[in-house]
């Protein structure tokens, strides 16, 4: 382990391109991972991710760029030489041996000593929390216990990199929740740089220093959860993280970052450009609104001080504690709004088909200008 | 130790299995043993087809034929107990020993058979040589020889058995690991094995030496052939350039390559005789008496001696007989070498499993 | 309760009795009958005795059991050669092949198998004799300056017996092969393993059951060949099943037969047993 000190970090790629004859799965792909942080990439199903994180395994070649693990290219390096380790979508252990000797395989492999191996795969046993498991045959695992396996014998390497290809999609919801948190627990007990593979956002948002938003072979984004959930740079991460309501429109009128637009429903509201495009009057906008930035109220004058107001009924309530929510139809064009309640009990007693207003400011209703590209969110 | 018949305890169970086994064949293929048919054991080539054909005209019944040979015929008879044929066709030799051992055949009815048909001396020779108990059990059918088959431009100069293992012809030699094989070295080296056929232990002394001969000769040999077209082919590729076999295989030859032919060995070649006998549980013994009489008719039987090459027991079929053919055996045979033809006597029991320990050995050691 | 147990147990018994019949009568019953002619000594015609004489003369006469070790030895060596050069086509098939390559090449595997064994090896028995083709190539090319021949020997047996068992390697090692992850493989690349280090403690693991059964079929089935070693073989090929097939056919020795054909089932099932113990294998792990 005689790491390049000059290298600030473990990972770097460079406009890393992989083709399968004429289809381009990974597309012109730059990004940096520092050293002992929790990457991620999100992504939806078939976007390129699974054959990113190959390449930085090294089980792919990329057909141009290039890959660099503390500062040294990976090109041409065959995946049992690369200072990194993957735990595989459906963790691939090894059933023809106990437990213990999966986690010993790769310390095994380098030659390490008899007495070195036990120790060690002791020590990452008790720290995986499976102090007992070591004799155990795979198959008498739970799956959240195979999960812990298959990262332990990663981690007893100690890599400068651990990839993880979305490890926790085989398991149940529950589970899933409290693996998250023990996961980056772990990562943040060992210090081993993640880099995490996930097309569920929650995970990502939840557990990383850094989320890469990936689609259709490209990064929309890199940025820390809060940039990515409060201020996304394109359509397409607007949609792909959190809820929002969304409309088609055209500018009316563009006055510096404001913007007053029409939605194809015929609404008439105040917005914020936001990403890299410049808007023009006149041309066509993909609006984002969060639920959570909707001011709610039963009588219209509260709402006088919101450069957007609409007026309508509630078609529906979505009740889950504290993320309770409100459908309400716009009494003018007849658009479906979701709504989140305050959690201040004032609208415990709402009923369906009661008349609500609603107001939300111009900074809050994020106008992008349309590509097409979001759609596929 | 106790001894029992074959009457015995055992037989009870299998008899009761066989009839169990029987009824289940019979179930399966019902109608295959009615009695317009009659069901023939014997050698390819001794019932073509235009004499079957023939044969049905005369007397409306069908002939199915099953080919063999004569220890297929023997083993063939014994699983079964002498059932499922109407009709085989062993070598005279070998009925009166089966006999003995398994009774897997009947005594023959003579007053049925026309014997008028029959060379005398052939008729008489079969009918005693195949007799058991004072019964008779065959009656001769279609006779030859076995000697050697020469490529007269190759190797000319052969002459007897033994030429076969001179040095000069290395790996270019073929001939059958069976007990004519056995019994032909034994004449070429000067033995009678014939007069030992009753004295087992100088029996054993001939085979000895012939075993020891036959080791030094591995050398030589190609292969042994077992089916006659194998040996016809090997010949015909220049593979193989002397072999002892059949007369028949010789003049087939002859046919396609005019330096092959049938040559008699010098010791004498060995003469058998393929005859008629009828299986214990045969069914349709009527039909098997007009089969012997119809094809013992000197045309029919020069009708066989087309198909099969060989002659037969039927007196004056040689008037019909293809000349190419008579030729080519008088070539073969020159008057002094048919009566030095040694006819096989009646094989008493036991020689076989001599014999057979003699040829395994032989086919299990090293050639050098 | 009483009256439903008896009532499955008579379904059980409805829906097995083809397979019980089928053992009884054509396995099991001539086995006993095998059993009790083996049992026996010829003493005078159709008079016989009960004695060990015939399993005796295996033993005592050099011939047989040479002949039976002979052919057993050749049976294991064709068995490894089968699986030493079945295993990379078997990977090859399961593992890297894909699509249309994949079953045409499992197809071409078979294809030997759409003739008869007697074609097969008439087939080789074309090539290798001496004014064979191989031999014609050889000479034309120069390689030898005259005929060469490469029948009658073991290399010619040997030859003929690896082909002839092929498919029964290949078909249970790519069915093992097969059900093998890839992710597996590639874990253990990513964690340090060398292609032979995975070799030996991955896929050799996994593709062990097939590879159990697979060399189980071909070593049985080339003990029992008969046409192949008869027929390649020539002049100094002394098979086992020649030797059964000479005491009943040509020898009306049906003791003897019958005293070696179980001696072939009882040694043949030792040596495969004690495959299994030097190999630390089980068989009921080949079925599953
Ligand atoms: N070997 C290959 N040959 C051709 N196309 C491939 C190959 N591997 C992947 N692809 C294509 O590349 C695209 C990206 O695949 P990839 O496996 O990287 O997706 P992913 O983002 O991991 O999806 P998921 O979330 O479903 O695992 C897909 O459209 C896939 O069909
Ligand atoms: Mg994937």
């Amino acid at each position: 382990m005689n790491a390049d000190a000059s290298a600030a970090f473990d990972l770097e790629v460079e406009s890393v391109v992989k083709k399968f004859a004429a289809f381009t799965a990974v597309d012109e792909v730059s990004f940096t991972v520092p050293k002992g942080s929790f990457f991620s990439i999100l992504g939806p199903s078939g976007c390129g991710k699974t054959t990113l994180m190959r390449m930085i395994a090294g089980f792919l070649e990329p057909t141009s760029g290039d890959l660099r693990i503390k500062g040294r290219s990976m090109l041409g390096v065959p995946p049992n030489r690369r200072p990194v380790n993957m735990v595989f979508q459906h963790l691939a252990l090894f059933p023809m041996m106990s437990v213990a000797e999966n986690v010993a395989y790769g310390l095994r492999r380098r030659g390490a000593g008899r007495a070195e191996i036990e120790e060690k795969v002791a020590a990452m046993l008790a720290r995986v929390g499976l102090p007992d498991a070591g004799e155990k045959r795979i198959d008498q695992l739970s799956g959240g216990q195979k999960q812990r396996i298959a990262i332990a014998r990663c981690l007893v390497l100690e890599p400068d990199l651990l990839l993880l290809d979305e490890p926790l999609g085989a398991l149940d919801l529950k589970l899933r929740e409290q693996m998250k948190v023990e996961l980056k627990q772990l990562q943040a007990d060992v210090g081993t740089t993640f880099v995490y593979i996930t097309h569920d956002q929650s995970e990502a948002l939840v557990m990383s220093d850094q989320v890469a938003v990936m689609n259709a072979g490209r990064f929309e984004q890199v940025g820390n959860p809060q940039a990515l959930y409060y201020r996304p740079e394109t359509a397409f991460v607007a949609g792909f993280v959190g809820d929002s309501n969304r409309w088609i429109g055209a500018a009316v009128a563009v006055d510096g970052r404001g913007i007053k637009l029409a939605t194809d429903d015929g609404l008439v509201l105040y917005g914020t450009a936001a990403g890299r495009g410049q808007v023009q009057s006149g041309g066509s906008l993909d609006v984002f609104v969060r639920p959570e930035s909707i001011a709610i109220s039963r009588s219209g004058k509260d709402m006088e001080s919101w450069h957007n107001r609409v007026q309508g009924k509630v078609k529906n309530l979505l009740f889950n504690g504290a993320n309770s929510r409100a459908v309400v139809i716009d009494d003018k064009t007849g658009f479906e709004l979701i709504v989140a309640l305050p959690q201040t009990g004032e609208f415990a007693d709402l009923q369906r088909g009661e008349t609500v207003h609603l107001g939300w400011s111009a900074e809050q209703t994020l106008c992008f200008v349309h590509d097409g590209a979001a759609e596929a969110a | 130790m106790f001894k029992y018949k074959q009457e015995g305890r055992i037989v009870m169970i299998k008899s009761t299995l066989k009839v169990l086994a029987g009824t289940a064949i019979v179930a399966l293929f019902a109608g295959n043993a009615q009695a317009d048919t009659l069901r023939l054991l014997t050698w390819g080539g001794y019932a073509p087809d235009e004499v079957i054909a023939l044969f049905k005209k005369e007397t409306g019944i069908d002939v199915k034929v099953t080919k063999s040979n004569n220890e297929d015929m023997i083993s063939k008879l014994r699983a079964t107990g002498g059932s499922g044929f109407d009709l085989a066709q062993p070598s005279q030799d070998r009925i009166a020993g089966a006999q003995r051992e398994y009774g897997i055949y009947k005594p023959l009815d003579l007053s049925k058979i026309n014997k008028a048909q029959f060379i005398d001396s052939m008729f008489k020779s079969t009918t005693s040589q195949s007799m058991v108990d004072g019964k008779v059990y065959g009656v001769p059918h279609v006779w030859g020889t076995s000697g050697l088959i020469v490529d007269k431009s190759k190797a000319g100069w052969v002459k007897d058995y033994t030429d076969l293992c001179d040095p000069k012809l290395k790996g270019k030699v073929s001939y059958r690991l069976k007990r004519p094989t056995l019994i032909g070295f034994a004449f070429a080296m000067g033995m009678d094995p014939f007069a030992a056929y009753n004295d087992k232990a100088k029996y054993a002394e001939i085979l000895s030496k012939v075993e020891k001969k036959l080791i030094s000769c591995k050398g030589n040999v190609k292969a042994y052939w077992s089916g006659g077209d194998q040996l016809l082919n090997l010949v015909r590729s220049g593979e193989v350039v002397a072999a002892m076999a059949w007369d028949t295989g010789g003049w087939k030859l002859n046919n396609e390559m005019k330096s092959v032919t049938f040559v008699a060995p010098k010791s004498g070649a060995l003469g058998w005789i393929d005859s008629f006998a009828l299986p214990a549980r045969g069914k349709n013994d009527e039909a098997a008496y007009k089969w012997i009489n119809f094809v013992m008719q000197p045309k029919i039987a020069a009708m066989i001696t087309k198909a099969a090459g060989n002659f037969t027991a039927s007196k004056g079929a040689d008037n019909y007989v293809d000349a190419r053919l008579k030729a080519q055996f008088q070539e073969s045979f020159p008057q002094e070498a048919i009566d030095n033809i040694k006819w096989y006597p009646p094989v008493p029991a036991g020689l076989e499993e001599m014999e057979g320990k003699v040829l395994d050995r032989i086919k299990a050691a090293k050639s050098n | 309760m009483e009256r439903v147990s008896a009532g499955t147990k008579l379904t059980v018994l409805v829906l097995f009795a083809p397979f019980i019949l089928w053992m009884l009568l054509l396995v099991i019953l001539p086995h006993i009958d095998l059993l009790t002619i083996s049992l026996r000594e010829r003493v005078a015609p159709r008079v016989y005795e009960f004695s060990f004489k015939n399993y005796m003369e295996f033993f005592v006469e050099p011939l047989y059991w040479r002949t039976f070790a002979r052919t057993a030895i050749m049976s294991i060596l064709a068995t490894v050669l089968t699986l030493i050069i079945g295993f990379p086509i078997s990977y090859y098939i399961a593992k890297i092949a894909r699509g249309r390559l994949k079953s045409s090449l499992f197809l071409l595997c078979m294809l030997p198998f759409w003739v008869s064994e007697l074609v097969r090896t008439f087939g080789w028995m074309i090539l290798l004799r001496e004014s064979g083709i191989i031999s014609g190539v050889l000479q034309w090319l120069g390689l030898a300056d005259g005929p060469v021949e490469m029948l009658y020997n073991d290399a010619a047996i040997m030859v003929g017996l690896v082909y002839t068992s092929m498919l029964f390697m290949v078909v249970p090692l790519v069915s093992t092969l097969d059900s093998l992850d890839d992710g597996l493989i590639e874990a253990a690349y990513d964690l340090g393993g060398s292609t032979i280090a995975i070799l030996r403690e991955i896929v050799i693991p996994h593709a062990m059951p097939g590879i159990v059964s697979g060399c189980i079929v071909v070593f049985m089935l080339t003990l029992g060949n008969y046409l192949t070693p008869t027929l390649l073989g020539g002049k100094d090929s002394l098979w086992f099943t020649e030797q059964i097939y000479n005491q009943f056919i040509t020898r009306f020795n049906w003791e003897q037969g019958s005293a070696f054909g179980f001696l072939l089932l009882l040694l043949s099932s030792a040596i495969i047993w004690t495959g299994l113990r030097l190999t630390r294998q089980r068989l009921q792990d080949t079925i599953k």
